[in-house]
């Protein structure tokens, strides 16, 4: 997922042969709603033309998939306008499709870099509960330690029980120190703690995880504002990313949650999760028309080399049912 | 938690209300606004297109066109049929059979699974004096089986011992074992998070299934899901049959459209609610609650529920004979915010109150939260027991003291008083009319509270 070239690519590449491929894996994921919507399309567009009521029904296939009524229906009246009342087959209309996706999702389509002067590259993960911030964790730190960095983790969600112990366990599999105190403390005193040690000892990178809460607890997010003023106050340029962790299954929540965040937490990027199951999280796409947030990865499974780069061209195939999902013009 | 459906369909119904007569056209209109209000929610498009035709079908004709009120009409409509469709009346938890039962959960990665295992348990073990025994069969999630062990601690719930390298099958038979040994009634099996796309994971769990052949299995679910709740209901019902759906996170600001979703392509009931990361945030699920708070009706029978709860008996009937005698000074005032704040403050309230769904967002908006509770009781604090006794002797140097001695000002004093009389304007016809007058109309908010809203 990060933008160097690195062995872990060529690595992973090569696990890529024995496994499935990623995008074999994020295709047979989508499979499902992929097969709703492309037979949903042949449906429609078999000898037909692109009228009014088979544009309703492609948007209906478009909220299925999250994108969202708004979103959707402004991805239509693009596409309408091109061709409506013209003669068109399933291919075209899916290109077509997917090509406005594809456009809307390119601007925000921008990898993980880390400043070799910030000292640490200090990344905070923020996010609702259960989307997947300390396993995105794990996955980073290893990704970013095959690449020769030395990498700190804080253990900053001093609330869920055992989520201390899960980074932990992430730690030792990836090799990488955990910062950690004690369960129920306070969780900028773990950052400012985390910011001394990973300062003194020189580390390249700082993953600081925090404690899942609801966009709309505002006691929590003033508690997440106070971490990052701590931060700050170690280094003034901190948090340097500040990511928030969205479900795929999630719906159109996931716009509140990026609001809010965004406000309060001033997030710098996106990285949606879960995307290996049915969901198709086209709420993403929606998210980025309407903040234009970096998406810089996505996760599609639980193993460490299921966290990728974020390919619009690839994602947007896919939402469609193209079948030649790699093949991005 | 459903604010913003309540706000939509509350303006639908606004246009209805004002109209004496419903033509097809209106209906039409209404259920445009319907449908989008639902798929803005999340309801699966599916369920929203059968929700609107049966509206349709229900509303158009002479049983609303004929009626005094159509509006009234149509809303009591939506809202039946909303209520219908989840599921009518609550349905409990089904504990039947020869001890040790087991209650095995299930979803999708993060969706609460552990959390929720601990609070079904603590509340069976408080509420029906059950024996509860929790075991973790997450092999795959680092630390998931010590999460529910230390969730267990602090329930006071015991859970099986972790051996390592055990298959999620022989942690269950283990846990049957030791149940039957301690005696113990229940035995809440807590899963690994699975994609019901897996099937290498859908058949590990169905293994489970099949070897402790659970009493309950109970679909744990994300309210906050979108489309795709309707196929994870299916899937894991179609898989391994569940007996009923737990939504978690209902204390979010998500729409909950995935309430209707599961239940309506599973046919499966909604036990219980998760309202908070406390292990006590566990309710019921009362669909006719949760439709008629969705239509903005309010969620009144909860609110009084709550009430009861949280305000303190004498205190409640001292306050009831205070205002039977038409008397209501600060020091009263100065209760009803503590209980207002104990019942989850200003905007859970709110939510519960009825035609309260559009202020709900003027008072977030204004950040009404728990600092003005502070403000206010550091006003009344700053006062002397007579002005506490009789508000009307605050002249302005009094007035300046106070907001002194509070951190306030002069204006943030003359609201409170403002505030003061005419909820003592309220006790006093509340008192005579009973308890009949007090439901505001759809417009109106709680007395007072108006001085606390911004300028428009």
């Amino acid at each position: 997922m990060f933008k160097r070239k690195a062995k872990a690519e060529a690595k992973a590449e090569e696990r890529a042969e024995e496994k499935k491929g990623w995008f074999q894996r994020l295709k047979s994921g989508l499979s499902r709603s992929t097969n709703t919507i492309s037979t949903g399309i042949g449906d429609i567009f078999t000898k037909r033309k692109l009228d009014a009521t088979s544009l309703e029904e492609l948007e209906d296939l478009l909220i299925t998939s999250d994108l969202g009524v708004g979103t959707a229906a402004r991805v239509l009246k693009v596409l309408s306008s091109q061709r409506f009342e013209k003669e068109v087959d399933p291919e075209e209309v899916r290109r077509a499709l997917a090509g406005e996706i594809r456009d809307i999702l390119a601007p925000v389509a921008k990898p993980l870099e880390i400043s070799p002067a910030n000292k640490p590259h200090v990344i905070l993960m923020v996010g609702v509960n259960g989307t997947g911030k300390t396993t995105t964790i794990g996955k980073m730190a290893r990704q970013l330690k095959d690449q020769g960095k030395s990498v700190m983790l804080a253990a900053g969600d001093t609330f869920r029980a055992a989520a201390i112990e899960q980074l932990q366990i992430w730690g030792e599999r990836v090799g990488v120190p955990v910062v950690a105190g004690k369960v129920g403390g306070d969780a900028s005193g773990l950052a400012w703690d985390a910011m001394d040690r990973a300062m003194g000892e020189g580390m390249d990178v700082l993953l600081i995880d925090t404690a899942g809460r609801l966009q709309n607890r505002s006691e929590l997010m003033d508690e997440l504002a106070k971490v990052i003023r701590v931060i700050r106050k170690k280094d003034a340029s901190a948090p340097h990313d500040t990511i928030l962790v969205l479900d795929a299954t999630t719906g159109q929540n996931a716009l509140n949650q990026t609001e809010v965040f965004g406000k309060i937490a001033e997030i710098t990027g996106i990285i949606m999760t879960k995307l290996d199951g049915s969901a198709r999280g086209g709420i993403l796409v929606a998210c980025a028309e309407k903040f234009g947030i970096p998406v810089h990865a996505v996760g599609v499974g639980e193993a460490v080399e299921d966290l990728h780069s974020f390919d619009p061209a690839a994602f947007a195939n896919a939402l469609v049912g193209l079948e030649d999902i790699e093949g991005a013009e | 938690m459903f604010e913003s459906l309540s706000d939509r369909l509350s303006g639908v119904f606004d246009k209805l209300t004002r109209r004496g007569a419903l033509s097809e056209a209106d209906v039409d209109a209404a259920l445009k606004e319907v449908r989008l209000a639902l798929l803005e929610a999340d309801v699966a498009l599916g369920v929203v297109k059968d929700f609107v035709a049966d509206m349709r079908k229900r509303a158009i004709g002479h049983e609303v066109l004929k009626s005094v009120t159509p509006g009234q009409q149509v809303v009591k409509i939506v809202g039946d049929a909303l209520t219908e469709m989840l599921g009518g009346e609550s349905e409990l938890l089904s504990i039947v059979g020869a001890p040790p039962a087991a209650v095995l959960l299930v979803g999708l990665q993060g969706s609460g699974k552990t959390t929720t295992a601990a609070k079904i348990a603590k509340r069976l073990t408080e509420r029906e004096n059950k024996r509860c025994l929790m075991a973790s069969l997450d092999i795959r999630r680092p630390a998931a089986q010590e999460q529910l062990r230390v969730l267990g601690e602090q329930a006071g719930i015991p859970t099986l011992p972790i051996v390592a390298g055990e298959t999620p099958v022989a942690i269950a038979n283990r846990a049957m074992a030791a149940a039957r040994l301690q005696g113990a009634d229940i035995v809440f099996l807590d899963t690994a998070g699975r994609m019901h796309v897996d099937a290498g994971m859908m058949a590990e769990v169905v293994a489970v299934r099949d070897a402790v052949q659970p009493v309950e299995t109970l679909l744990v679910a994300d309210s906050l899901t979108g489309q795709d709740a309707v196929n994870v209901a299916r899937e894991f019902d179609r898989q391994l049959g569940i007996t009923g759906v737990v939504l978690t996170r209902m204390d979010g600001d998500g729409r909950g459209g995935a309430a209707l979703s599961m239940r309506a392509v599973t046919g499966k009931p909604i036990k219980l609610i998760g309202t908070g990361e406390k292990l006590d945030a566990l309710e019921d699920f009362h669909p006719a609650r949760i439709s008629s708070r969705i239509l903005g009706m309010g969620d009144v029978v909860s609110l009084v529920e709550k009430a009861a709860e949280t305000i303190e008996q004498e205190d409640a009937e001292k306050m009831a004979k205070k205002m039977a005698r038409g008397e209501f000074d600060l020091d009263d005032l100065r209760t009803q915010l503590k209980q207002m704040k104990k019942m989850g403050g200003m905007k859970g309230l709110m939510s519960m109150l009825p035609g309260m769904g559009k202020i709900q967002k003027q008072v977030a908006e204004a950040n009404l939260s728990e600092d003005m509770f502070k403000h206010q009781d550091a006003i009344i604090s700053s006062m002397t027991p007579g002005e506490r006794k009789n508000a009307r002797i605050l002249n302005a140097s009094r007035k300046k003291r106070v907001a002194a001695g509070s951190g306030t000002s002069v204006q943030e004093i003359n609201k409170l008083l403002k505030m003061h009389q005419q909820m003592a304007k309220m006790m006093k016809r509340v008192s005579k009319m009973g308890a009949r007058g007090m439901m505001p109309g759809p417009d109106s908010m709680p007395p007072g509270f108006e001085n606390f809203m911004p300028r428009r």
